[in-house]
């Protein structure tokens, strides 16, 4: 019993990282922006917030430190596709390949360097209850953060009007423009809000996952969040279901090894990959799907004339 | 509050096609002296080091050849993709690959010897490249699926791959354990162009030819045409009869073989024997050539020297300064930056145009002062 719970729990927190940023990309992807950037944003995030906590020796700050260095990082790919009209794909991958050698250089310093978890969540008694406590109620902050960020941005999207607004400057920049919407404002916010999830993502990696500093410890985490946002065909519910399968991917490999399953190591590791790939196979497959889900002007610059 | 506004050209302006690269590079030299001051150490000395010593003597600008080679071999292919505006991103994993399958006849054949080795083993890593290439190129046409992520991921797969090879299967039996191959015999190892002055193989070569030839296809041929059209117009090119399935099918067997041929040469040249990291990042790297040369091949090669020289300059300041050699890959990554964001001016005029937040009257009123226009 208490090893399936702990597994659950590994599940979960694996797969906290790939949500948060999936969902954050998926708010961008939805405003019609598409952001490659997501593995250096996440790896700056997670720099950033191992370095903040490492320095003040407060976990906290760590994770409020990624975020800001995750916005931040964010907002110079905004200020080049939104404002100069760049290639979204060819910004996103320069912001990818930058954060990943900016990361190494300012991380130099922390490499092996004993880092600080966030604490689980402990509430007296509640905690302690068998299965229930554990699972619901003793998790890491970042676990609670992840599914309200979830339920708060399916409200957002569906339920409230500047929701929709944004929805439909991804379907058609055009005519949100004609309307008299600020159309490179809301976008500018969106891609903002993508990069704080992908640095809390990363603050995640590096302040609970593993509280240290690896070079390129993201490995490729960012790159997968951006796969399950087309798997999830851009709704924020079917994100979770993703990264949770994810989740048990990436876990179940790591436990095979462990166990010492007669499959090579790296054959087990590239599971993870693998399984993007199929997965992406499985729902490309399906064009009319595909096609009635993806926002109509995703990728697309803009300039508006006045 | 500031905000930036585009202004459309009439036409593009053939002034900044030339000058964006050179801009580029001045505001890269820009950031990149901040930088420096603010790692403490005075820029000027920094940039002698990172710059201008590495390529002194006749010996490291072999070193640079080396360094330049992969680089262009791969940015060529990755060009005409990104001309058809097809986005292979996964050259690092088609060069493992190119790797891998050239180096099956000095690994599992050493006792095969002659001239006939070096061209076979040549042959093989193109046929690797570009098998690997054909997997993302097959899931693109037969199921659509995005090509970016596929061929990113496949990256990942083909490192492990290696990694397992050489520490498995592969692994020199009297290596003492190293995670590596036997080293390739004499008639299995890339010639050096000049044995006296310096280590440069044929590599450099073959890059240049590579260039040469890509640059004949994309100017003078109906191919290169056709590459050009499916890219900018995909409607206007199945009017004129041609596939886009083929054509991603024909970038991404190009590129791969390509990437593949940089992947053989660089181990058979430079390395000599496989290991579990082959590369540092070329097939990355190798993207903001290609951008950098304004996905001219011509302008490829220039791009991929001036890259080569980051990695040189790395190592240098490394030495030198005690500075991490990631300093590499955050100039490339600045430089690929400044070359996307100066590639507006061709399209457009950029203005900058202050607004008051408060009194959006006045603001109407101060839209003509023009803080700076680019000419």
């Amino acid at each position: 019993m208490d090893i399936t719970v702990n597994i659950l729990l590994t599940i979960a927190t694996a797969a906290t990282p790939l949500l948060i940023a999936a969902i954050g990309e998926l708010v961008v992807e939805r405003s019609g922006v598409l952001n490659l950037g997501v593995e250096g944003m996440m790896i700056m995030g997670a720099v950033g917030g191992f370095g903040a906590g490492y320095l003040t020796g407060s976990p906290w700050i760590g994770l409020l430190a990624a975020i800001i260095v995750g916005a931040l990082f964010s907002l110079l790919f905004a200020v080049m596709t939104l404002s100069l009209a760049t290639n979204q794909v060819a910004t996103g991958l320069s912001l990818t390949l930058l954060g990943l050698g900016l990361s190494g250089m300012i991380g130099t310093s922390f490499v092996g360097q004993p880092g600080v978890r966030l604490p689980n969540l402990d509430i007296p008694v509640i905690s302690s209850i068998p299965v229930v406590g554990k699972l619901i109620f003793g998790q890491d902050p970042v676990f609670y953060i992840s599914i309200a960020l979830t339920a708060a941005v399916m409200w957002f999207l569906f339920r409230t009007r500047t929701g929709l607004t944004l929805r439909s400057i991804g379907d058609s920049h055009t005519s949100a423009h004609a309307l008299g919407i600020k159309v490179i404002r809301y976008r500018y916010l969106a891609v903002i809000f993508g990069g704080a999830c992908a640095g809390l993502a990363g603050g995640h990696l590096s302040l609970v996952y593993t509280p240290q500093w690896v070079e390129n410890m993201s490995a490729g985490r960012g790159w997968i969040a951006l796969a399950l946002v087309v798997f999830a065909s851009w709704r924020p519910w079917r994100v979770l279901a993703g990264a949770y399968i994810f989740g048990a991917v990436w876990i179940g490999q790591l436990h095979a090894q462990a166990f010492g399953i007669p499959v090579p190591s790296q054959f087990l590791s590239s599971l993870p990959y693998l399984a993007t790939i199929v997965v992406l196979v499985l729902i490309s497959r399906n064009k009319r799907l595909t096609m009635m889900n993806t926002p109509a002007s995703l990728g697309q610059p803009f300039v508006p004339d006045r | 509050m500031m905000r930036i506004e585009l202004v459309k050209r009439p036409q593009r302006s053939a002034l900044f096609s030339v000058l964006s690269p050179f801009i580029a590079f001045a505001l890269t030299m820009i950031a990149g002296a901040i930088m420096f001051a603010l790692l403490g150490v005075n820029p000027l000395d920094a940039f002698n080091i990172y710059f201008i010593q590495p390529i002194s003597e006749v010996w490291q600008l072999h070193e640079l050849a080396i360094k330049a080679a992969p680089l262009i071999l791969i940015a060529v292919g990755l060009s005409v993709c990104y001309k058809a505006n097809i986005w292979n991103i996964g050259a690092e994993g088609q060069f493992i690959f190119g790797a891998i399958f050239g180096s099956i006849i000095p690994v599992l054949f050493p006792q095969f010897e002659g001239p006939l080795v070096i061209p076979l083993m040549l042959l093989l890593g193109m046929v690797g490249g570009a098998f690997y290439a054909s997997i993302p190129a097959f899931l693109k046409t037969r199921f659509s699926t995005n090509e970016i992520l596929t061929s990113l991921m496949l990256v990942y797969v083909a490192q492990l791959f290696l990694d397992w090879l050489v520490r498995g299967p592969w692994r020199d039996p009297q290596g003492h354990g190293f995670p590596q191959t036997i080293q390739f015999g004499d008639s299995a190892v890339l010639p050096e162009l000049m044995p006296d002055a310096g280590r440069a193989n044929w590599g450099f070569v073959f890059a240049l030819v590579a260039a040469v030839a890509i640059w004949l296809m994309m100017s003078r041929m109906l191919k290169g045409f056709e590459v050009r059209v499916l890219g900018s117009s995909p409607r206007a090119g199945r009017f004129a009869g041609f596939g886009l399935n083929r054509m991603v099918f024909f970038t991404f067997l190009l590129s791969g073989a390509l990437a593949g041929l940089a992947g053989i040469s660089e181990v058979s040249g430079a390395i000599g024997q496989l290991q579990p990291v082959i590369s540092p990042g070329y097939g990355f790297t190798a993207i903001i050539v290609a951008f950098l040369g304004r996905l001219n091949p011509l302008g490829i090669v220039a791009a991929g020297l001036v890259l080569a020289l980051t990695y040189l300059g790395g190592e240098a300041v490394q030495s030198a300064l005690g500075i991490s050699d990631k300093v590499a890959r955050v100039f490339q990554g600045m430089l690929l930056f400044f070359v996307l964001g100066c590639d507006t001016l061709i399209h457009y005029r950029i203005r900058l145009i202050g607004v008051t937040l408060m009194k959006p009257n006045a603001a109407k009123l101060d839209a003509a002062p023009k803080l700076e226009e680019a000419r």
